[in-house]
């Protein structure tokens, strides 16, 4: 494990206003068929900040997420993501978007025909163009050192755990130096130790890439290590916010039954 | 009844106009730039080269087969010496190509069905997607173009491998020279019979590759779709195969038969 490791390298993006906001969401919609998945969404994420939405499994934390980057189209509603409205881009604007923009699956979803380094190097050569190959594997060593898994680089996807194909999708996310993190269930299916090593890394990654995030998860241990700020979601809308300390105070019933476990 | 039609029509359209969008976006990738040769590569050795055994092994029994059939009938008809000709037409006209084409429907475009089907399951397609990378052009563009290419030369493998086995059963009963066996199927050939069947290939590959790719790429999100991407590929490249088969012999019938 490298979280305990020291911060070296830190990458060389400009400074930004801390209260900038990256994202903007007001009023999303987002129903398939019959069944009305996002009723009334409304957010923002500002510049570093980790925001965790919380809520039961089935309720579309996902969905929001997955507008965020284009894959689906809000039915109504205005989401900006850097300014720029999401529904208006173009695929090549969504494609610039989609570079400033790191996407952790729930799966990892690791290229399972390629080796640990050729799933790193593909955004490297396909998204940056990277040609010059010592720069290429300079930058895939240290991001797998950063996630603590050097010795897997020439291992297939087969053969890591499930902690480590979410470390690796992490790295292979961070090597492109997003600006904006989305984690979909970063701890779902790992054992209660491999979660809590997987959401230090995400802090620790956050603190060291200076990423805002947002973390879809129903694992309250990840939400109470990673959040600055929890949106609590039910029935396709966010029902409460705030931090893990004023959230576990709240009157609210149902808010106050997500914590009930851990309380 | 006269609802459940139109829903199934309006489906089966939707499905046509998808199929012209994928196959727009396959078109326009050809030409983006960054073409992904290595990959390309790949796919050709594991397109072509893997199948080499599969084709050469059914194109040597249809062969070897087809002589055994035929010999009796050419013998009642007193036309015994017309036997490598009758092969040699019937294997590189038709035979050849449309048994090759069909092995490939079998191991490729269900190999890509699945492939791609799984990779779309396990959220590989959509992560390639959301890093800004092109997966039409890594995954789609290269296979397409590879069975396209790879179709063909196996096609030409297989005749050759087929006459070879239509020689070896010639010889169980008659004695007939390498050579002259080689000489009198050639020269029973014309332009007229290699180049319709090299070039309905080449829409046999394209075929194979397509309906392999589209089929996996639309795939739902399912562990069982992945099945149902294979399966439906095989079944629908094997029905272009047949379709594109007829409408080439058409065409070649008014070209040169007439």
């Amino acid at each position: 494990m490298t979280v305990e490791k020291e911060i070296n390298g830190i990458n060389k993006k400009p400074q930004k206003p801390k209260d900038e906001v990256v994202i903007h969401a007001s009023g999303l919609k987002k129903a398939f068929g019959e069944k009305e998945v996002l009723k009334n969404i409304t957010f923002d994420l500002k510049r570093g900040e980790n925001m965790v939405v919380l809520g039961k499994s089935g309720e579309g934390k996902s969905v929001t997420i997955q507008c965020v980057v284009g894959m689906l189209k809000p039915d109504e509603g205005d989401l900006k993501v850097f300014g720029e409205d999401v529904a208006d881009m173009s695929d090549e604007e969504l494609k610039q978007l989609r570079i400033k923009i790191g996407f952790l699956f729930q799966s990892g979803a690791l290229y399972d025909s390629m080796t640990v380094r050729e799933n790193l190097e593909f955004p490297l050569t396909r998204v940056l163009r990277l040609k010059d190959q010592a720069e290429i594997d300079k930058k895939v060593e240290e991001v797998l050192d950063n996630v603590g898994l050097l010795e897997a680089i020439d291992k297939m996807p087969s053969d890591l755990s499930g902690g480590m194909r979410k470390r690796v999708g992490l790295a292979r996310t961070l090597i492109v130096n997003p600006e904006i993190m989305l984690y979909d269930e970063p701890t779902t299916g790992l054992d209660p130790i491999t979660s809590r090593e997987i959401s230090e890394l995400i802090l620790h990654m956050q603190k060291k890439y200076k990423t805002s995030s947002i973390i879809i998860t129903h694992d309250l241990e990840c939400a109470r290590i990673t959040a600055d700020r929890i949106v609590i979601m039910n029935d396709g809308e966010y029902i409460a916010e705030g931090t893990w300390k004023e959230l576990q105070k709240s009157d609210n019933e149902l808010v106050r039954s997500f914590f009930n476990e851990t309380t | 009844m006269a609802e459940q039609a139109i829903t199934g029509w309006r489906k089966w359209m939707m499905g046509i106009g998808e199929q012209c969008v994928f196959f727009g976006r396959f078109f326009r990738n050809i030409f983006a730039g960054g073409f992904e040769w290595s990959e390309f590569v790949r796919q050709c050795y594991e397109i072509g080269y893997r199948s080499m055994m599969l084709v050469g092994i059914t194109t040597f029994i249809m062969g070897f087969v087809l002589i055994l059939q035929l010999r009796p009938s050419l013998v009642a008809l007193g036309a015994e010496s017309m036997l490598p000709k009758t092969l040699a037409v019937s294997f590189i006209r038709e035979m050849g190509p449309v048994i090759t084409a069909i092995i490939c429907a079998g191991k490729i475009a269900s190999s890509i069905g699945a492939e791609l089907g799984s990779m779309k399951v396990s959220e590989q397609i959509d992560a390639m997607e959301v890093s800004g990378a092109n997966p039409i052009q890594y995954l789609v563009v290269t296979r397409i173009l590879a069975t396209t290419l790879m179709v063909p030369l196996l096609s030409v493998i297989g005749d050759v491998i087929g006459l070879f086995g239509g020689f070896l059963a010639l010889n169980i009963t008659d004695a007939i020279s390498f050579s002259l066996y080689f000489n009198k199927c050639i020269g029973s050939l014309d332009f007229s019979d290699f180049l319709p069947a090299l070039v309905k290939t080449i829409f046999f590959g394209f075929a194979i590759g397509f309906v392999g790719c589209y089929k996996g790429y639309h795939s739902n999100k399912g562990t069982e779709s992945v099945g149902i991407a294979a399966n439906s590929a095989v079944v629908t490249a094997s029905l272009w195969i047949f379709v594109i088969d007829a409408i080439a012999v058409q065409i070649t019938s008014i070209l040169f038969y007439r």
